[in-house]
């Protein structure tokens, strides 16, 4: 502003008390948001950390240094953290399939098909991750057999449906609440043009919930990646269970800390994108609807 | 039953109609020619909008009849599809699709509902457009036009199913003064056209110009009806009176 408290307003009633709290920052462009001081920061800390542990602890243990012994278990992490991206991704598209069926079956006008949708939404949406997990494993059997041929079940495939049903339980009601969100005009004025309510879901709804639902959409993506690691408890051979196979096959404790560190700046550096892609998204949408 | 010309278009008969305890609709009976333009004008609650969402069915009445064309809207067996290919109608909100451009809003319909074949859609979309003064915009999307001519897109987008009765409820309450003028003009156009139109609208120097008959209601009646000149000017109910010299 060009005049402050002290200066007569230029404009008769013109009061500061009218003003904003505060100015709205100005939006970033994608890449700044991405890559800015904190990032930065919090990039080098993480690194310096991984670094100075080790060399601390290497005064007791002779031998290979901690750094030179991260790299070369870098190509097996590598594969086992390509499989947490893996299961992370089957279980997100299955997840979103299904929970959108099921998001859409929470606003049918038939009362039973709500209410029964609703029921699974709900216990899908409160049960913990890891207890679904072993259920799945339990519950679904090694193989099927299906017209003579048979369909393994290996242990991941049955931890990706695991992983899935919790995310099609929260898609279920990211779909509900953005099709309620809908002004009930355009529902209105699709059918005052004879559309049916399959065609207006299809052809006007749907497509306007997109905007609203990819947001949280892709924090849910970002929030299941980090769960992944879940998995090596029901005995998945992903990126947590290879590393604990190489610490025991190194036996070294003081790996352990730059160990895990290292997988943890593995999983900032694959989700914090996401996540702030994400908020940009939001705040992208968030003006105009 | 089938339906002449020499009948009535629209036909109510004694329609009730109310919201859980609140009757918003107590005997309503009016009849439209083909070719009227009628306004229903009154005070806010007094049940116009419901009326005319009851003539396409978005409402469904308690008790009396609404006839268009012969087809029995309060039937429960009701085409409804039948009905809206008749019956157009425009909102006070526009409720354009917003993901969607001028020309596809317009297209929508006769293309997906109607089974029409697209280069024939397409060709009378255009024609629409044009007829609605907004050459030039067919690849603008809601968003990115004024109030007025979002309004004027939704004429076009439910003048595209050809129908033969319009209903406008209260098309220009949500538009700025000058705006105003550009849809009630396209409405003129299209009353000169022959369309039957049924308006509610709050706009009384239009309604005296336009319309063939004025309808009063309150609370939920018609309180007193007929050709504009004898209605504004000769008005003999009180409660219309009253109206009438709040609003004029």
């Amino acid at each position: 502003m060009a005049w402050t408290h002290s200066q007569t307003p230029p404009v008769k009633g013109h009061l500061p008390v009218l003003l904003p709290l505060r100015s709205m920052p100005q939006g970033l462009p994608l890449q700044d948001r991405l890559f800015n001081v904190w990032t930065a920061s919090i990039l080098v800390l993480a690194l310096a950390a991984a670094l100075i542990t080790p060399a601390f602890a290497q005064d007791a243990t002779p031998g290979r240094s901690a750094f030179a012994i991260l790299l070369e278990w870098t190509p097996t992490l590598a594969k086992g953290f390509g499989f947490n991206v893996l299961i992370s991704i089957l279980s997100m598209a299955i997840g979103t399939v299904l929970g959108v069926g099921l998001g859409i079956l929470q606003v049918s006008p038939l009362r039973p098909v709500r209410q029964v949708a609703w029921v699974i939404t709900q216990f899908f949406r409160n049960s913990p991750w890891l207890v679904l997990l072993f259920y799945c494993i339990l519950l679904i059997p090694f193989q099927i057999e299906v017209f003579g041929t048979k369909i393994p079940f290996p242990g991941w495939v049955k931890a990706v449906i695991g992983l899935s049903l919790p995310v099609m339980a929260y898609m279920s009601e990211y779909m509900r609440g953005a099709i309620l969100s809908i002004p009930t005009g355009q529902w209105e004025s699709a059918e005052s043009l004879g559309f049916s309510r399959g065609q207006t879901l299809r052809e006007i709804i749907l497509p306007q919930t997109i905007k609203r639902v990819l947001p949280s959409w892709m924090n849910l993506y970002a929030v299941l990646t980090m769960a992944t690691p879940l998995v090596s408890i029901v005995g998945v051979n992903d990126v947590m269970a290879l590393t604990r196979a190489a610490l025991s096959a190194e036996g070294r404790v003081d790996l352990l800390i730059p160990m895990y560190l290292y997988i943890l700046c593995w999983f900032f550096l694959y989700c914090y994108p996401i996540s702030a892609l994400t908020r940009w998204l939001e705040r992208k949408y968030s003006v105009k609807l | 039953m089938s339906w002449t010309e020499d009948q009535p278009i629209v036909s109510l008969k004694d329609v009730h109609k109310s919201f859980g305890e609140v009757k918003v609709l107590r005997g309503v009976s009016m009849d439209i020619q083909k070719g009227e333009v009628i306004c229903i004008i009154g005070p806010s609650g007094s049940g116009k909008s419901t009326l005319i969402r009851c003539i396409n069915a978005l409402n469904d009445i308690q008790s009396g009849s609404i006839t268009v064309e012969g087809i029995e809207v309060s039937d429960p067996k009701l085409d409804k599809l039948a009905l809206r290919k008749k019956v157009g109608m425009v909102f006070q909100q526009y409720n354009l699709f917003p993901h969607r451009t001028v020309l596809q809003n317009v297209m929508m319909a006769p293309i997906k509902v109607l089974g029409q074949n697209k280069a024939e859609v397409e060709q009378r979309a255009r024609d629409l457009i044009r007829k609605v003064r907004l050459e030039g915009k067919e690849d603008a999307y809601p968003g990115e036009l004024s109030g007025g001519q979002q309004q004027r897109v939704a004429i076009a987008r439910s003048l595209a199913m050809s129908p033969d009765v319009m209903l406008f409820d209260e098309v220009t309450a949500a538009l700025d003064p000058e705006t105003v003028k550009e849809v009630l003009n396209t409405i003129k156009d299209l009353a000169a056209d022959g369309m039957t139109c049924i308006l509610v609208t709050h706009e009384m120097g239009f309604a005296r110009e336009i319309a063939d008959c004025v309808y009063f209601t309150d609370r939920g009646v018609i309180v007193e009806s007929g050709p504009p000149a004898t209605f504004f000017d000769q008005a003999t109910d009180p409660r219309t009176r009253e109206f009438l010299s709040q609003v004029l």
